[in-house]
């Protein structure tokens, strides 16, 4: 499996990027903005399909897209917490602007592209170059680290803002951080899971890591190995049987691991589960 | 795009592009389609932003996609798809709103759900071998090549859902708003949540096949928040959501008609410019009322 080139630079970018989604999804679980993740994910698909059409790099135009997103979610939400409908309303058009954007590249150039949105929305991670392994890598320690600086300040402003407030710290300004760097993490997940399905990666290992521990450090690391772990899955499970999308497996196993948090959260003793089914 | 295959003059005539527009049966299917879809996306739509639910509805219309692309799997008709993994997610979410935990778990849960069924729906389509742009017909639709027999079918199924929810519309109403209250009056607030859940999972269901997956969601959700921001009050909201859904849908189809863009872009442009222009002017009002009340004060 380690011989081939696409496999090793599948694990390493996948690796760093589940570390980042980890880390930032746990985040995102405990503000409860996952819907925030969910919008993001359509200001990708579109923001690469827009670079697409120009002729910009794709990546680049991801990049843009994204932070821009998160950091437009973040003004208009009040106290930098966006509120659904109208995340909902503005993110609904910006897949209808997608959608023009995919019809208007398609027609552009016919030959070998038609396929662009389903790569964009759904990723390609088995098609990664060095030079992108390389990229993401860089992002992926930025986004760590910068996450990491704040964690502190953003635990206690996502906690209990109020007080957070009258203590001094920068509520409204972290929430912006914050969001502006969901996208960019959100960007780097695109390029492996694709648009459609990052999502998985922040919500799932963060959600198995909450339900787990309440203790905050310990569920930030907890969410970063079940982040990472399903990638590692994912992609051996897709180099196993090829006829499996390696992004669908990565988003199973991240969506297994979560289910088994639940199950052994719930209940102590399996016993109780059969009980309470033949109770009726 | 097979929306791209035709392209129309516009004559700049109204009424010789509606005579046009109408002559031809697909067209006239489609606005059909379209017309029971907005309505029923009108109504489901308004509870839904009552109920501050976009999150699950947006689910719920993405789990749209997994169930057309297993049921082209299984070779089954597509409806049976829509319809069933609908109401399986339906379920599942009803599930987690009722373990009644809280809001950031239940987020979590819902996006975990919708990052699965679009997994599953993506894995099924790899498996299914089939030519890649049907990805794209089922994510974003195809307003052509709708049939009488659809039509029919949605005429009925949007009948089921509006009448449900009309029936249950005072104590989902009361439910929505307070459900604490409601729930002290006797009002069955979990049994309702669900099945709300339900007709919204059959309306999506319904609307997808015309519109895809991804953009039910905008007929849904934007319509019915411009309302919200027009009035509180639920029959003229209705109403409203109802008449902007339309709107916007029969411009969008003719649009997309006379134009080489897809009818997708049209219908969330549209709806969306009426939402930011009602924000806008909202905002311009309260700021007019705070000054002409500064001036009253001052005087």
């Amino acid at each position: 499996m380690f011989a081939h080139e696409f496999m090793r630079n599948a694990l390493i970018a996948g690796s760093f990027v589940g570390l980042a989604c980890g880390l930032v999804g746990y985040f995102v679980v405990l503000r409860a903005q996952v819907f925030a993740g969910d919008a993001l994910s359509h200001v990708a698909f579109t923001g690469a399909l827009i670079a697409a059409v120009l002729g910009l790099n794709i990546v680049a135009g991801l990049f843009a897209a994204t932070i821009l997103g998160g950091i437009v979610m973040g003004i208009l939400g009040d106290k930098a917490r966006a509120d659904d409908v109208t995340i909902g309303s503005l993110f609904a058009w910006t897949l209808g602007l997608g959608v023009l954007f995919l019809s208007i590249f398609t027609t552009q150039d016919s030959a070998g592209n038609g396929t662009a949105g389903v790569r964009v929305l759904f990723g390609s991670i088995f098609g990664l170059s060095t030079a992108d392994v390389r990229i993401s890598v860089v992002l992926a320690v930025l986004a760590g680290a910068l996450l990491l600086t704040i964690a502190r300040p953003l635990l206690f402003a996502s906690l209990d803002a109020a007080v957070a407030e009258a203590q001094g710290v920068p509520v409204r300004a972290l929430g912006l951080g914050f969001l502006a760097l969901l996208g960019l993490v959100a960007a780097e997940a695109t390029q492996a899971v694709g648009a459609l399905l990052l999502l998985g990666l922040l919500a799932a290992p963060a959600g198995a890591a909450h339900r787990l521990t309440t203790r905050p450090y310990r569920g930030l690391v907890l969410s970063a190995l079940f982040s990472v772990g399903s990638i590692w899955i994912g992609l051996t499970l897709a180099y196993v049987f090829p006829t499996l999308p390696p992004s669908s497996m990565i988003i199973a196993a991240a969506a297994g691991i979560y289910l088994l948090a639940i199950a052994s959260t719930t209940t102590r003793d399996p016993r109780a589960v059969w009980l309470r089914l033949a109770n009726g | 795009m097979v929306e791209a295959a035709i392209f129309q003059e516009l004559s700049w005539n109204p009424l010789t592009d509606l005579r046009e527009l109408l002559t031809y049966p697909f067209m006239v299917n489609a606005l059909e389609a379209g017309t029971i879809v907005a309505v029923m996306a009108g109504v489901t739509g308004w509870f839904m932003v009552l109920r501050r639910q976009t999150f699950a509805g947006h689910t719920l219309s993405v789990i749209a996609f997994p169930g057309a692309a297993a049921a082209s799997l299984a070779g089954l008709p597509l409806a049976v798809g829509y319809f069933g993994f609908c109401g399986l997610g339906a379920l599942a979410l009803a599930g987690i709103a009722g373990s009644r935990r809280s809001l950031s778990a239940e987020s979590a849960a819902i996006g975990s759900l919708q990052a699965l069924a679009l997994a599953l729906g993506f894995l099924f389509v790899s498996l299914y071998h089939g030519v890649l742009n049907g990805v794209d017909s089922l994510l974003f639709g195809t307003f052509l090549g709708i049939t009488r027999g659809q039509v029919a079918v949605l005429l009925a199924v949007a009948a089921a859902a509006v009448s449900l929810v009309a029936i249950a519309a005072r104590p989902l109403f009361f439910a929505s708003v307070d459900a604490e209250v409601a729930r002290a009056g006797g009002v069955p607030v979990r049994l309702l949540g669900f099945g709300f859940l339900l007709v919204l999972g059959l309306s999506v269901a319904e609307t997808s096949q015309i519109t895809g997956a991804l953009l039910v969601f905008a007929l849904l959700v934007t319509p019915a928040a411009t309302a919200h921001q027009l009035t509180p009050r639920p029959l003229l909201g209705i109403a409203l959501s109802v008449a902007l859904a339309l709107g916007v849908t029969w411009l969008g189809l003719a649009l997309a008609y006379f134009s080489i863009y897809p009818v997708g872009f049209y219908v969330t442009s549209l709806s969306f410019g009426v939402y930011v222009l009602v924000r806008v002017g909202r905002a311009l009002g309260s700021r007019r009322r705070a000054t002409a009340r500064l001036a009253l004060e001052a005087a």
